[in-house]
């Protein structure tokens, strides 16, 4: 768990700015506790992927959306099929 | 011993900061492990690149690296690729709204509807090379398969098969699961040849040699077969090229169909030089002298 600061302070590239509005975009998802932005490991991860996405990729910002939907629906197929894997060894 | 960064991001030792941030960027783009979920290697590849960007794109570590200060570990890099490993367990859920669930589920019941684990399944059929010996794919034979499970299988080898035919042993392949039954072992023939004897469909072909006494005067010679030595009376002036047919003695029957034929071509063989023979030619005049080169020159 990480408040918007200390994320901050964890990647040197990242601007408190461009990190609200990527939330505002929806690219990245914290929980909000009574008016507080909570980041758990798998947004902190997802800043990560981001900022790599456009320092080293240079995927540019129409590009980022197209990028993230990929991704997201490629994960969510792999996640489906392993659970479908977990399935299918507990009836074998 | 790390590797030498110019070699993992391929750039050569004068290259530009220019030309390294473009190699590196490519290079990132292709591995980067959270682009490449289902590849491990693409982790490894990512860091090495990384790692050598990190001492290159720095001029003051690229001097000491040039100058050999400084070997190619460099620094290690925030660990990318991190994403994926959350991604794909529950808390990826988060993200991974974007195809309504439901979305693969037709694809996902018919890859598991093949492959359903409860029922009988028949087994795989296996495939297996065997190579003949020449004369047992002439008169037949039982042939000894080894299988790379150590298993030995006999193989009833009927006469008269070529290569590239294939027997299919029932029963003896792939073990079937929930009592179906057992796959086929399908067996494909690679008959070798023989230095002596050519197959012509059912028949066998063979030059004898024979002695020019045995061609001028005949007489018994004994011929070498498939199914052992047969003497054979050859006619009195045999030439050279004269076709002789043993019915019955090619390749042996099966069934229905009838044994081929042993064709002999006769070739006759002066053997080493010989005074008496020279002697005897010389003084000889031939009953009715003849030109076997008759006729060749009409057609030039």
């Amino acid at each position: 768990m990480m408040t918007i600061e200390m994320l901050c302070l964890r990647f040197a590239a990242l601007t408190p700015e461009d990190l609200l509005h990527w939330i505002e975009e929806g690219h990245v998802r914290p929980d909000d506790q009574a008016g507080m932005l909570v980041f758990r490991e798998i947004d902190v991860e997802r800043v990560r992927l981001i900022l790599e996405l456009r320092d080293i990729l240079e995927v540019n910002e129409a590009a980022l959306p197209v990028v993230l939907s990929l991704l997201d629906q490629l994960y969510a197929l792999r996640r489906r099929l392993r659970e479908a894997g977990i399935a299918v060894d507990e009836t074998a | 011993m790390a590797d030498d960064p110019y070699q993992v991001l391929g750039v050569a030792q004068g290259a530009t900061p220019d030309a390294i941030k473009k190699a590196y960027r490519k290079l990132a783009r292709a591995h980067h492990p959270d682009l490449n979920p289902g590849k491990p290697a693409a982790e490894a590849r990512f860091k090495a690149v990384s790692a050598a960007h990190e001492i290159l794109s720095d001029p003051d570590k690229r001097a000491r690296f040039d100058r050999g200060e400084i070997d190619g570990a460099g620094q290690e890099q925030a660990p990318a690729g991190g994403y994926r490993r959350q991604a794909e367990e529950a808390a990826g859920a988060r993200y991974g709204t974007a195809p309504p669930e439901g979305m693969f589920d037709d694809l996902l019941a018919e890859m598991f509807a093949r492959q359903r684990p409860d029922g009988p399944r028949a087994g795989r059929d296996e495939s297996y090379l065997l190579k003949v010996p020449f004369a047992s794919a002439v008169m037949g034979a039982t042939e000894e398969l080894t299988l790379p499970d150590g298993r030995v299988l006999r193989v009833q080898i009927p006469p008269g098969v070529e290569t590239g035919q294939v027997l299919r042993l029932r029963g003896q392949g792939g073990a079937g699961r929930q009592g179906g039954p057992a796959g086929d072992a399908l067996i494909e023939l690679d008959v070798a040849p023989h230095p002596v004897f050519r197959r012509e469909g059912f028949d066998l072909r063979f030059d004898l040699p024979v002695t020019l006494r045995e061609a001028v005067l005949g007489g018994a010679v004994e011929v070498p077969t498939p199914s052992g030595t047969l003497r054979v009376t050859l006619p009195a002036g045999s030439d050279t090229g004269r076709q002789i047919r043993l019915r019955g003695k090619g390749v042996a029957g099966h069934g229905a169909r009838a044994a081929g034929d042993l064709l002999l071509a006769l070739r006759v063989v002066i053997g080493p030089p010989d005074a008496a023979l020279e002697a005897f030619l010389r003084d000889w005049v031939p009953e009715h002298p003849q030109d076997p080169r008759a006729g060749l020159e009409a057609s030039r």
